[in-house]
């Protein structure tokens, strides 16, 4: 068995891919109120993505492409998920009671900002940060 | 007038899934009937992207004609399919080249080898 050192062509197709996988995600993500999707299928897309650098590259290449410390990112998506309900609250609402507005954004027209993409803000940070963390401990350990 | 549009473009989408599921079962027989990896592979991988992408087209003009719904992610995904399936084909292809597999006993010719004896 010989070591594989030429890796150009899977290289390459990982950078055009990398982006559709990710802007696809983030569809899925931000789609998630009207159309299938959401936080848990998004995050897991965007994991998708960052581990196919992992296949392609190495875990080095990952850490300068996105030098983020996922156990900090997994706090965020906590902190998120949590304060979502305490922020309604603090509105006069009940305990976890969404809210929204409808807002005229010059390109997007009509549209509806509602405190459910915050909690799924934070259900996307931690899906992504877990797996990556799994991901990441599983192949250090050689 | 516009029904008979409406009848031709559905007419054409039919020819379209039909031969897209035609050629997966041509890759299905190619991968049962031929004598190595690297043949089965070329079989799978040409026939069947082709098939899928066939199948997708298919089902993308049937929602953008009669349903009008312009659904871009299955457009994105014959894009997608087109890009990675070859990749992936080639990197199994690779991978038992490098493994030590075999090719079929009529091979008559083999370039890769005779580069890698001389490089080493």
């Amino acid at each position: 068995m010989r070591k594989q050192d030429n890796d150009v062509i899977l290289r390459s197709m990982t950078l055009v891919i990398f982006f559709i996988i990710l802007t696809f995600s983030f569809a899925l993500f931000f789609g998630g109120h009207y159309t299938p999707g959401g936080g848990f299928v998004g995050g897991l897309m965007t994991a998708a993505a960052l581990i196919l650098i992992i296949i392609a590259y190495d875990m080095k290449t990952l850490k300068e492409a996105v030098s983020i410390d996922f156990k900090k990112l997994l706090n965020v998506g906590l902190i998120f998920a949590i304060g979502m309900p305490f922020v309604s609250m603090l509105f006069g609402k009940n305990f976890f009671q969404h809210f929204h507005t409808y807002i005229d954004i010059p390109v997007f027209g009509k549209t509806s900002l509602h405190t459910a993409v915050l909690f799924d803000l934070g259900v996307y940070l931690i899906v992504v940060s877990v797996t990556l963390i799994i991901i990441l401990t599983i192949g250090e350990n050689e | 007038m516009n029904d008979l549009i409406q009848n031709i473009a559905i007419s054409f989408i039919m020819v379209l899934i039909l031969i897209g599921a035609l050629l997966s079962l041509v890759s299905t027989i190619g991968l049962l009937r031929l004598p190595d990896v690297y043949t089965r592979t070329h079989a799978a991988s040409k026939a069947s992207t082709l098939g899928v992408m066939m199948m997708m087209f298919g089902a993308f003009l049937y929602f953008w004609i009669v349903k009008g719904h312009f659904n871009a992610e299955l457009f994105l995904a014959v894009l997608f399919i087109f890009i990675t399936a070859p990749v992936g084909a080639h990197l199994i292809t690779r991978s038992a080249y490098y493994y030590g597999v075999e090719p079929s006993k009529s091979t008559s010719h083999d370039d890769l080898k005779e580069t890698n004896v001389d490089q080493s």
